[in-house]
């Protein structure tokens, strides 16, 4: 579904990508963990063309959209729906125009049908009644799930979430798991999350990648990941206080049997 | 696209690579500019379509009706002014009289386009610069890109249709209120009758110097259009980012505006 070939990227003299390879299967979870400043925000804005390697190839579906350009980048950008790190709503807009503004832009929908498609989807982050309300009086949680309708909006295959349990409190934050894996499997989109929440990462997560200083330093399955003998995975796992493997080694299982 | 990789230079070793740096810097930005104002005018096309209207009509709301209230006042006072001050040294001379023509050339020549722009500027474009540097910083520039809606069209068109059909009208009501203005100072002042002032004034000036102030207007609106949308699109580092672009779009178009306007001043008064 997208595959990087070793990319690598600099942001003046410093390497922030460096030989990056990896591939995400179609309808997985896959998840970017790593410290501040790690690379994985620069990784996830390859995907989308929001930044090109300065070497390798980015690929989405088999098409480069690394070297891709006008049209046909728009194209490729229209497979993707991408939740940001704040949700990027349109202040000025009410929720129901900000979930809407895609169909409006793109399609020759009628109003009747986009309002039916926009409550459809905001039924599905469980905020059917928000629609005309303002942004500005959402809660962070709530910003989130509207941020995350209006990228489900055009039915995209793959869904790019930056940051998505950041600023937020642990009850919330589960929600928003719980609605990242319920994407996967109801609509059976791809899902390649960023976090440095590794709880989020464990929980929701088909794979895990590890990126330090620029580099993947390892891709495994959850129940890998937490008995990785990396000293930095386990320096990281040790720092958000993942140290009874056993027990999320029991949840992983779990979660994976649902 | 409008979303950009992050910039980053080498130190310049001497005085003259940061000289070189700077002029290429200037020029780059210019150059992205008249990228911006080419998208744009292309993109004028969709100014009457559905889907762009009502951005535009809410532009048009922002920059014709809410700043008429600053352009009135500014406008009357600028014509009163320049009849008090004109009219002072003419009495000297016994041609009171002859500020009728004083105030009514000189505001529709340069004083009327020229305080209209200032005006836009400070309110409407730095208003621009804020809104769309704001946007960059919380990513809705580029969600709007990753959605593929193109952010000039979406948010540059609509703006750049409004002062252009804006900054004109707004510097005719401007000259108009400052010839009446001068009547007003002319009449309780100078002892400067309502009929003298206004026969005066139309003797002396011409259709020429009505059309070359719309047209320094609509050149004017352009500009601080595209000055203010560039500078916004252009913001990094957040808010101190927001703050810088916002006082650069001020300058930039206050010392554009100065000088286009000396330019097109030359050209047409040969």
């Amino acid at each position: 579904m997208i595959r990087f070939e070793r990319v690598t990227k600099y942001f003046g003299e410093k390497k922030v990508l460096e030989n990056v390879d990896f591939a995400v299967a179609p309808g997985e979870t896959f998840v970017i963990v790593g410290f501040s400043g790690a690379g994985k925000s620069v990784t996830l804005k390859h995907m989308i063309r929001l930044l090109t390697p300065d070497y390798g190839k980015v690929y989405v579906g088999g098409e480069v959209i690394s070297q891709a350009s006008g049209r046909e980048l728009q194209k490729l950008r229209e497979r993707f729906g991408v939740l940001f790190q704040g949700a990027a709503l349109l202040e000025w807009m009410s929720v129901g125009e900000n979930v809407g503004l895609p169909l409006r832009e793109k399609t020759n929908m009628s109003e009747h049908d986009i309002r039916r498609r926009v409550n459809e989807r905001l039924e599905q982050v469980n905020l059917s009644h928000v629609y005309d309300l303002s942004p500005s009086e959402l809660s962070g949680g709530m910003r989130k799930r509207v941020g995350l309708a209006r990228a489900l909006v055009m039915n995209p295959d793959i869904i790019l979430y930056d940051e998505p349990t950041s600023g937020l409190d642990p009850v919330t934050s589960r929600s928003i798991d719980q609605l990242i894996e319920r994407m996967r499997n109801e609509l059976k989109v791809t899902n390649v999350v960023v976090t440095h929440d590794l709880f989020s990462a464990l929980a929701i997560g088909t794979r895990i990648a590890m990126i330090h200083n620029g580099r993947i330093l390892e891709i495994s399955t959850p129940s890998e990941f937490i008995r990785s003998q990396n000293e930095i995975v386990k320096n990281f796992l040790d720092s958000q206080y993942i140290t009874k493997r056993g027990k999320w080694e029991a949840q992983i299982n779990e979660t994976q049997e649902n | 696209m409008i979303t950009r990789e992050p910039e980053f230079y080498t130190p310049a070793l001497n005085t003259r690579g940061q000289f070189g740096r700077f002029g290429l810097i200037i020029c780059r930005n210019a150059g992205l500019a008249l990228l911006v104002l080419w998208e744009a005018l292309l993109d004028l096309r969709f100014v009457f379509s559905k889907r762009s209207r009502p951005m535009v009509l809410g532009q048009f709301y922002i920059v014709g009706i809410k700043s008429l209230g600053v352009i009135t006042v500014v406008g009357m006072f600028t014509g009163m002014i320049l009849a008090l001050q004109t009219g002072l040294e003419l009495r000297k001379f016994g041609q009171e009289v002859n500020i009728g023509a004083a105030v009514m050339i000189t505001m529709l020549r340069e004083m009327g386009p020229f305080m209209t722009a200032m005006i836009l500027s400070a309110s409407v474009g730095s208003a621009m610069a804020a809104e769309l540097g704001t946007m960059v910083v919380s990513e809705e520039i580029a969600a709007l890109e990753v959605m593929s809606i193109p952010p000039v069209r979406f948010l540059v068109m609509p703006r750049l249709a409004a002062m252009m059909v804006m900054t004109p009208l707004l510097t005719f009501y401007a000259c108009m209120l400052g010839v009446f203005g001068g009547a007003i100072v002319g009449n309780t002042q100078l002892g400067v009758s309502f009929n003298a002032y206004f026969d005066n004034a139309i003797r002396w000036a011409v259709n020429k110097d009505l059309y070359i102030g719309l047209f320094k207007a609509f050149i004017f609106g352009i500009m601080i259009t595209i000055i203010s949308c560039h500078q916004g699109f252009s913001t990094t580092e957040g808010a101190v980012g927001v703050g810088r672009a916002t006082r650069r779009s001020v300058i930039i178009s206050f010392l554009s505006l100065l000088i286009v306007g000396y330019i097109i001043t030359r050209l047409l008064y040969e």
